[in-house]
């Protein structure tokens, strides 16, 4: 027995000596933040997942940057952007900027880029950040033009959050995959951004080193942590193991009773911030799911009425997190509040429900992807008034074919907008006439069409609040609230949290 | 014994081929895989752009065909993630998976056995007891729990242990314990059983009788013989904890072939996930038959059976 002991002894010594805390943080000057997802494609226009968005802030420049505590949009690597007419932007750039390979930057860069991108044959996965962009011209040195497809009002909110410029000729040698396509995801990655890329080992880590070289006095202002290093930690158990024992700094969407107990042991800051995500249910205003129930308005204001949609903030989301009324978030350009309510009440619900020939209510089916307990707290409210709803949970790619096939009574749905401030990234995106348009209003297509396309502010606003209105008085959607996430961070990491879901590492520091 | 080697060695190819049809039409079943491929905010024709150039837009059986004539060649295709060959990443994450399989098989065995061997010398003892007790745990605790719990006393409470990671001997400490555990129970009986109906035979009698040393009899006589279904057992349940180590690979964020797996399923990378799957059954399948070879050698009975 004595053999069998002595030995385990010595190697859980032996561990205790060996693990100590884990090399992160302030120590090694490394920002350490994890989230389930692996990332193996580094770049902006070839992954889409919400970690290359934040990369892609970390790594690249775009022309403007958009001030979220002004909404206004400051010069980046351009000095200046001005309308020529509806369909054509002059652009001015920044001198004196270089690439992290240590070209200069200039304006061949960013007809490059700007040029490789809108062309659909390129293959960029969110074709719709760029689509709206025909083509690019060289006036000079540090000057361009860049012609636009039609009026595009919402392009500046697009050139600050989604066209990142990258070198001249930066994909001309992506190698070919499988299929016979250009793999442009594979180029190893090259931007101006305060962080430069230094390697990826897929399903572990993303590493990034500070730019020493990056430009100054620009409103992203000069990174100071020495590298940033993404993790990938598919539980969040485990991430919040890792958070505890200092091997992350930083994590986000930490389910909110988690949050809580960790802002109980003081150990860590935990915070919870709105984001630009937004929840709503969808209803089937045609019956081509074959239960005909949504057809009929006092149906859809009976479930809008049934649901508390306070207390499911309240109580499940987090307190940055608000209901909303229109289909879109209050934060984005366009988004009128001023609609038809559709306010908490059980007895009104019960009443509309008498009134359409259910007494007694009935039974359909609800469909979700995301936060089950959220869907089920709405199926809890229906019961209440008399309305059973089956819940049917399926993964993201499952429902949205089901969605466009007109298979679901209602979808408990969320959209991010991709953080874009604006409208047209919700609104317009799913009440065009395309497939996820529940309703296909034609009076609605009209005028978000006006609205996508007219660059006078005030008539946008007018037609978009049109728009929103028919929306929300006749419950195509009922919009339930904005996401919130809480964050986990160390005390001693000095960072801001933001609205648009975009978390800024590189104006993070240690205190 | 020939024609029971080419038996088994068909019900093998059967069940792999059988599987690669099951595991190819299920997750046809969980979605479209160009939406998947496509992303959130994809359009209609992105996506129909995507069902052509991967050929999804073909019958399914010509699709199943296709792939298992370029997987008998050993091509897998591309990880439409990764981007990179399938088999190439499979050759990378395998050892992982292996080495977490193996200490883990390691630490069940080193459990199993002495306590196995000292329930069967002392039946119905305290010690027997004990054995059972750990035995009934082992079995009906979830792994996942259990590497929860370990992680927080010993990777939070006591920091003896890193909670994640490959860098180190200490990061396979706990995944192992956490899988091994799971196997403890059924080679702990097997071996207490085995050990029973050998300590009770005539030759062990007469071993004691000629006045050999107690531990000589119990290991150098009676194990020996006892431990030989053990073997062909552990052979099996090292296949099983290679497929099993997906939940313990993904709790402790070990980059193995399990995690990958999940991380295919999840972003339904079509090619990966098949693979993985034909990969992992070949193992089982594989090994299955090598300790049903293994019984068959050792029990004259079985073959003619």
């Amino acid at each position: 027995m004595k053999q069998w002991i002595l030995p385990g002894v010595a190697m859980a010594a032996a561990a205790g000596i060996w693990s100590g805390p884990a090399l992160a943080g302030k120590a090694d000057d490394t920002l350490n933040w994890a989230t389930d997802r692996e990332v193996a494609v580094i770049d902006p226009y070839y992954n889409n997942t919400r970690e290359l968005v934040v990369m892609g802030h970390l790594g690249w420049d775009g022309l403007l940057f958009r001030n979220l505590d002004t909404g206004e949009y400051e010069p980046l690597l351009a000095t200046g952007v001005e309308w020529i007419d509806n369909v054509t932007l002059e652009v001015e750039l920044r001198q004196g900027v270089v690439f992290h390979d240590g070209s200069s930057f200039g304006s061949e860069d960013v007809v490059y880029t700007i040029n490789h991108v809108s062309n659909e044959d390129n293959g960029v996965l969110t074709i719709k950040n760029v689509s709206w962009m025909k083509n690019a011209e060289a006036l000079g040195p540090h000057k361009l033009r860049i012609n636009l497809v039609n009026p595009f009002p919402a392009a500046f909110a697009y050139l600050s959050n989604a066209v990142f410029i990258v070198p001249e000729g930066h994909y001309d040698n992506a190698p070919t995959g499988a299929d016979g396509r250009k793999d442009f995801g594979a180029v190893a990655p090259v931007g101006t951004g305060p962080y430069k890329f230094v390697e990826v080992k897929a399903g572990e880590y993303v590493l990034w080193e500070k730019n020493d070289a990056y430009m100054k006095d620009t409103p992203k202002g000069q990174p100071s942590i020495g590298h940033i290093r993404f993790r990938t930690i598919k539980e969040m158990n485990t991430q919040i193991a890792e958070m505890l024992t200092g091997g992350l700094d930083w994590m986000w969407d930490v389910p909110k009773d988690q949050a809580e107990r960790l802002a109980d042991l003081g150990t860590v800051t935990v915070e919870n911030a709105k984001t630009m995500r937004v929840s709503y249910l969808a209803f089937d205003v045609d019956g081509s799911s074959g239960q005909t129930f949504f057809m009929d308005k006092r149906v859809r204001a009976a479930v809008a009425h049934a649901i508390n949609r306070e207390s499911l903030t309240r109580n499940l989301v987090g307190p940055a997190s608000v209901v909303i009324h229109s289909a879109c978030h209050p934060d984005q350009f366009g988004c009128a509040q001023d609609v038809t309510r559709w306010d908490y009440d059980p007895e009104k619900s019960k009443a509309l429900l008498a009134e359409a020939g259910y007494p007694d209510g009935f039974e359909f089916d609800i469909y979700a992807y995301r936060q089950r307990e959220f869907t089920e707290a709405v199926i809890g409210d229906l019961a209440k008034v008399g309305i059973k709803a089956n819940l049917t949970y399926l993964q993201y790619r499952a429902l949205r074919d089901l969605v466009w096939k007109g298979k679901t009574p209602i979808n408990h749905m969320t959209w991010g907008s991709n953080s874009i401030p604006d409208v047209s990234a919700i609104t317009s995106h799913f009440f065009s006439g395309g497939r996820d348009d529940p309703a296909k209003d034609p009076e609605v297509i009209a005028w978000l069409a006006e609205g996508d396309t007219t660059t006078d502010t005030a008539a946008r606003e007018a037609v978009y609040k049109k728009a929103l209105e028919r929306i929300s008085s006749e419950l195509y959607w009922l919009p339930m609230f904005t996401y919130a996430k809480y964050y986990v961070y160390a005390n001693d990491l000095d960072f801001q949290t933001t609205s648009d879901e975009i978390p800024r590492f590189y104006a993070a520091k240690w205190k | 014994m020939l024609p029971y080697v080419l038996k088994r060695f068909a019900v093998a190819i059967l069940v792999a081929i059988t599987v690669s049809m099951i595991t190819f039409s299920m997750i046809y079943l969980s979605g479209d895989p160009a939406l998947a491929l496509a992303g959130e905010t994809a359009t209609e024709a992105d996506i129909e752009n995507i069902r052509r150039v991967y050929g999804y837009d073909r019958p399914i059986v010509v699709q199943y065909l296709d792939w298992l004539y370029r997987a008998v060649q050993g091509d897998f295709g591309q990880s439409h993630y990764l981007k990179k060959p399938v088999s190439e990443v499979i050759f990378e994450r395998l050892p992982t998976t292996m080495l977490l399989g193996f200490c883990a098989l390691v630490f069940a065995l080193t459990l199993s056995i002495p306590l196995g061997v000292l329930a069967a010398i002392r039946p119905n003892s305290m010690i027997d007891r004990v054995a059972l007790t750990i035995a009934v745990v082992g079995q009906a605790m979830p792994s996942f729990w259990f590497a929860l719990i370990m992680m927080l006393w010993l990777g939070i409470y006591w920091r003896l242990l890193p909670v994640t990671g490959t860098d180190s001997w200490a990061n396979f400490v706990m995944p192992s314990i956490a899988l091994g555990y799971y196997i403890t129970p059924a080679v702990m009986r097997l071996t207490r059983a085995g050990m029973l109906e050998v300590l009770s035979t005539d030759y062990i009698r007469t071993a004691r009788a000629k006045g050999l040393r107690p531990m000589t009899v119990l290991f150098k006589h009676a194990l020996r013989n006892a431990i030989i279904p053990v073997v062909s057992l552990a052979a099996v349940q090292f296949g099983f904890m290679l497929g099993g180590s997906i939940v313990i690979e993904t709790i402790f964020a070990i980059n193995g072939l399990g995690f990958l797996a999940w991380e295919s399923i999840q972003r339904a990378d079509l090619p990966m996930m098949q693979a993985i799957v034909l990969v992992l059954s070949i193992f089982y399948i594989v090994l299955t038959f090598l300790a049903d070879m293994l019984n068959a050698w050792l029990d004259p009975r079985i073959r003619v059976g």
